[in-house]
Order: C-alpha cells, then structure tokens, then sequence
C-alpha cells in the first residue's frame, strides 16, 4: 500500500467512525434536554454550511441567512396545516422557493461588495421579518403558525410518524449529511474553484472567463436551498413558527458560526455550530452571564485564531505591535 | 490576415486620454513589444483589450471572432483566445498553485452545479484531465512551480508568482497571450530565463504582446516593438530602428 492509499483508507475509516457515531447518539443520550441541544446544534450546521457556500466559497457577506430559514419553515408551515401537503413535498417546494429567493437577492446585488452587500443583505432579512410579521392573511403575523404536523411515512397500510426526539434526530442527521455531501462535492468541482477565485479576487477572476453575475447568483441559490432545508425541518420540529425566530439576531448568530470555525471550512463549520450552540446550554447554570462567557470566548478566538478554529492561514499582512 | 487588429482604439479616463486612437495589428506567432514611460498607456491599452475597463471608441478584431471584441463582455474574452497576467500581481493568494492554474482551463470546461452534486462521470473526467493539463503547462519553469503545487500561491517568491501568472494564463491555450512586464522584480538571470521561456511558448504557435521596460530584454525577444506616449502610438518598427528614434528618446528623456 502506497502512502497516499494509506491516507485515504484512514480518512475513511475515520469518516465510518464519526458516522456510526452520530447514529449512536441517541442510544447514549437519555435526556430530552440534550437531545433538544444536540438537534439543534445539527440545524444550525444545516444553516451554517449553507451560509458558508456564500461567505467561506464565495466571499459574499449575507448577514440575512435567515430570511432563506425563513422561507423553508413558513413554506412547511403553511403547506402542511393550510393544504394537507405531506412533509416531504414541502421540503423540496420550500427549497425551490427558496432558490428563487436567493435568485431575488443574488442577481440585484451583484454589483455590491463588501460592506454595500453587508448592508443590503441585512435590509432584506428585515423585508422578510417584517413581511412575516405583517402579512397576517398568509403567516397570521406575530400569533404564528401553530400545530404543525409531524412527518409521516405512508406506504400501504404501514404508517411511520416522527414524533419523538430519537426519529427527528435521525431526520435531522440524514439532512447534516445530505448537506456535507452536497457542499464538499461542490466545492471539490469547477464551480467551487470558480466560487474560490471570485472571492479571492473577482476582477481577475472575471478576466480567467468566470461569468462573475452567474456564479454569485448560484452561490446564493445554492445558499438559499440548505437554508430553506433547514427551516422545513425546524418548522415540524418546533410544530409552530412565527417570526420570532427569524429576526436579525438570528442571522447575526448564523454569520458567526462559520467565522468562528474558520470561513470555507467545512469541518469548522461544524465545530463552529457546535461552540455557539453548545456553549451557552453549557454555561446555563450561570444564568443571564453565559452570554458574557461565549462573548469573552468569542473575543479570545478572535486574538489568538482570527482566521478561525480550522480556517487557513490567510494571506494577510500582520504587525508585531 | 492578421490574428489582432486594434482600430483607433481610444480610452478616456475623465479629461486624460490614456489610450488615444491606437492602431496596432499583430500576426499570428509574432511577439510585439510595447514600450513607453509610466503613464503611456501600455496597461490600460490591455485593460481595454482584455475587457476589464469599457472603450470610449474604436474596434478590435480577433482572427476566428465575428463581432467586434469590445461588445464582448470580460468574462468571453479569454474564450477567444486572449489571455493575460498582470503587472501588480494577482494570482488567487489563498488558493494552491495548482487551483490558481487549473482556474485558467475554466473557459475550457464545462462541468455545471448539477454535474458536481451527481459526480458525473463527465465532470469528474474533465478536472482530471484538467488538472494534468494544468501539471503540463507547469512544466514549462521545470520544477519550480511543480514542486510548490500545493502551496497556497501567497508563499510562493516573487519571480515563481509571475510565473504562475504565465502559467494560468496559457492553460486557456491562448492564441495571443498579454504579459504586462514579467519580469519586474527578477534578476537579469532570471530574465534571460523568462525570455528562453517565452520564446517556447512562442514556437508552440502563441502570439505574445509584451509590455516591459528592460531594453535588453525586449531586445532578445521582440520581432517587432511598438513605442507609446500619452496613449498615441509614436513608432513602430524594429528594435533598433524604435530605440533610437529621437521621438523615443525625446518621450524617455524629453526636449533639450
């Protein structure tokens, strides 16, 4: 066996490993409570890895993820208690929609950079609260959207409901993975390299033949489609939704996710997701200071690891002062 | 017929003409100099040519392109088969310098999102042989840049990042290919090298439009040099004839 075999027979060993892990989750852990955490932890990689595609690949600054979160979770929402439409087409409906979202943000934008798509971006996460919160014919406003049903599998005479925490954490696993698997093989392919080299320098990037408006836009449908995922699902896992969880610091609390684990890294992602939403259940006995332990921890990483817990050493100019 | 042929080319920039009714046709498999003091226009002319900044007027006609290359938009142009590197540096910093070259065969390629997600067979096809394409060109500076492929290409020194340039810019295969002084920053040995170097990617049927201030270097290597000042074009010919005409030296030195 050659070195290079060698590695990649151990990378997956290693990745079996890690799943038969996360299957074995539910098995060791017998409180409600932590497996409360434990899948919302998983969301928030769903939201996360979506929002990496934009910021880590692509170098765009979305600080509204959460209109896209938003829009999975109303479409969910209001097809299944409006329509009777079973969980599994609102998934793919909500993404849809969603695509077309990030095709209404994405294509308007593409002039923006930096601070100006910043700002633009975080306007629109406003529009999608407020039009949440005003619309009450649609999402009945500030009252929200209760009894939200549970997914059913329906084959014949057999009937599989998942109405407890060990089958939405199987649900919720399923859709980490389905979202790894979609972002590391896009990444690895042309339109990942083409992402890579806009955010590195877009009007070099443009002279190497990279349609700039096509792939920003794609970057934010593709975005937009995990954030949807995500939404469908926490949509039947909260069984209401109401715009509440959709406001601004949402989207602020997604956007550091991925610069804590270190922007483009998918790995970091994850350990991202896991620090900002684990730490503060961690911290709760400290009550109302637990969000000065994740700021103070969040202030450390920033000195000693700016370029994020798993980020590559970035080409940066740095000052010994 | 010429592979180039740049029309009354004109480029205002507020009240300053950087590129002032410029008219210049390349053959194929010729390198053209351009020489000029700083502010001439030599770069904004290949900022105009490859897309990046609009014409106020004037045409350029590629062989083998119908329309027009200033209707183009930036990103088509290297599809027709012009590419470039650029006088300040810009190679992807933290991408591998294999990924900042394989970025040069994007116009080659075709794979699409969906392709990605499903990895196609097609796809998976197309980078691989992209990637030894890619390997290929490498090649061309021996083990330098081969030997550092997995670098990030911030790492790499001065003299390997114009090479990567070049690099990036040929796995497009280029019929004409833009070096804005490749070898600023080199020292003299380096630039015979880069000479020997461009002088093979000539022979593999590359047209070259050089930009550069080294006479010795444009000496060795151009068949043909053009001299511009305050965007007009002020001589053209040979080497020799081009370095001494008084207008050259009057743009260099001025007036007594």
């Amino acid at each position: 066996m050659t070195m290079a075999e060698r590695f990649a027979l151990s990378r997956w060993t290693i990745k079996v490993a890690i799943l038969i892990a996360c299957m074995a989750v539910p098995l060791v852990v017998q409180s409600n409570y932590a497996m409360r955490v434990i899948i919302y932890i998983y969301l928030y990689i769903v939201l996360a890895l979506g929002l990496n595609v934009v910021m880590g690949f692509t170098g765009l600054l979305n600080i509204g993820h959460a209109a896209f979160y938003a829009m999975g979770a109303y479409t969910t929402a209001i097809l299944m208690t409006g329509y009777g439409l079973s969980f599994w087409w609102t998934v793919p409906i909500g993404m849809g929609l969603g695509v077309l979202m990030g095709l209404a943000i994405g294509f308007p934008t593409l002039r923006l950079r930096d601070d100006y798509l910043a700002m633009v971006t975080l306007g629109f996460g406003q529009i999608v609260y407020i039009v949440a919160n005003n619309w009450m014919s649609l999402t009945r406003g500030p009252r929200g959207i209760p009894a939200i049903p549970a997914p059913t599998f329906e084959l014949f005479d057999w009937r599989f409901v998942i109405d407890n925490y060990t089958r939405y954490y199987y649900l919720i696993l399923f859709f980490v993975a389905l979202t790894i698997f979609a972002c590391v093989r896009v990444r690895d392919s042309r339109v990942g390299l083409a992402w890579m080299a806009i955010r590195e320098d877009e009007d070099v990037a443009a002279v190497m033949g990279i349609h700039l408006g096509f792939y920003k836009t794609l970057a934010f449908a593709f975005s937009a489609a995990l954030g949807a995922l995500a939404g469908s699902f926490f949509s039947v896992f909260q069984s209401f939704v109401s715009p509440n969880s959709f406001t601004i610091l949402e989207s602020v609390v997604i956007v550091t996710i991925p610069i804590l684990g270190g922007l483009g890294s998918i790995p970091g992602t994850i350990v991202g997701a896991v620090l900002m939403i684990g730490l503060p259940e961690v911290f709760r006995s400290a009550s109302e200071y637990r969000m000065v332990a994740v700021g103070a921890f969040m202030v450390l990483m920033m000195i000693l690891k700016p370029e994020g817990l798993f980020g590559k050493k970035l080409f940066q100019t740095t000052y010994k002062v | 017929m010429s592979l180039l042929s740049v029309k009354s080319l004109t480029k205002v920039f507020g009240g300053l003409t950087a590129v002032d009714k410029f008219d210049l046709q390349v053959t194929a498999g010729e390198i053209v100099g351009i020489i000029g003091p700083n502010g001439s226009g030599k770069t904004t002319f290949f900022n105009v040519l490859t897309g990046m900044v609009a014409a106020n007027g004037g045409e350029i006609y590629l062989e083998g392109v119908k329309d027009n290359l200033l209707t183009r938009k930036t990103h088509e142009i290297i599809a027709c088969g012009i590419s470039r590197t650029f006088q300040n540096q810009r190679p992807f910093n933290n991408l591998s310098v294999l990924e900042n070259v394989m970025v040069g065969g994007h116009c080659r390629t075709k794979a699409g999102i969906l392709s990605a997600l499903l990895a196609l067979p097609g796809g998976r096809r197309e980078k691989r042989q992209l990637m030894d394409q890619a390997l290929e060109v490498m090649g061309l500076f021996g083990d330098r840049l081969i030997s550092m492929k997995d670098r990030p290409a911030w790492t790499l020194s001065y003299a390997n990042r114009r090479r990567l340039e070049i690099a990036r810019a040929l796995v497009s295969r280029p019929k004409l290919l833009l070096l804005d002084e490749p070898t600023a920053g080199m020292n003299p040995a380096e630039s015979m090298q880069m000479v020997d170097k461009i002088l093979e990617i000539n022979k593999r049927g590359v047209a070259v439009l050089v930009i550069e201030h080294d006479m010795n270097f444009i000496k060795k290597l151009c068949h043909r040099v053009v001299a511009l000042d305050y965007g007009q074009k002020i001589v053209e010919g040979s080497f020799s004839e081009v370095r001494n005409h008084p207008k050259v030296i009057e743009a260099y030195l001025g007036k007594d």
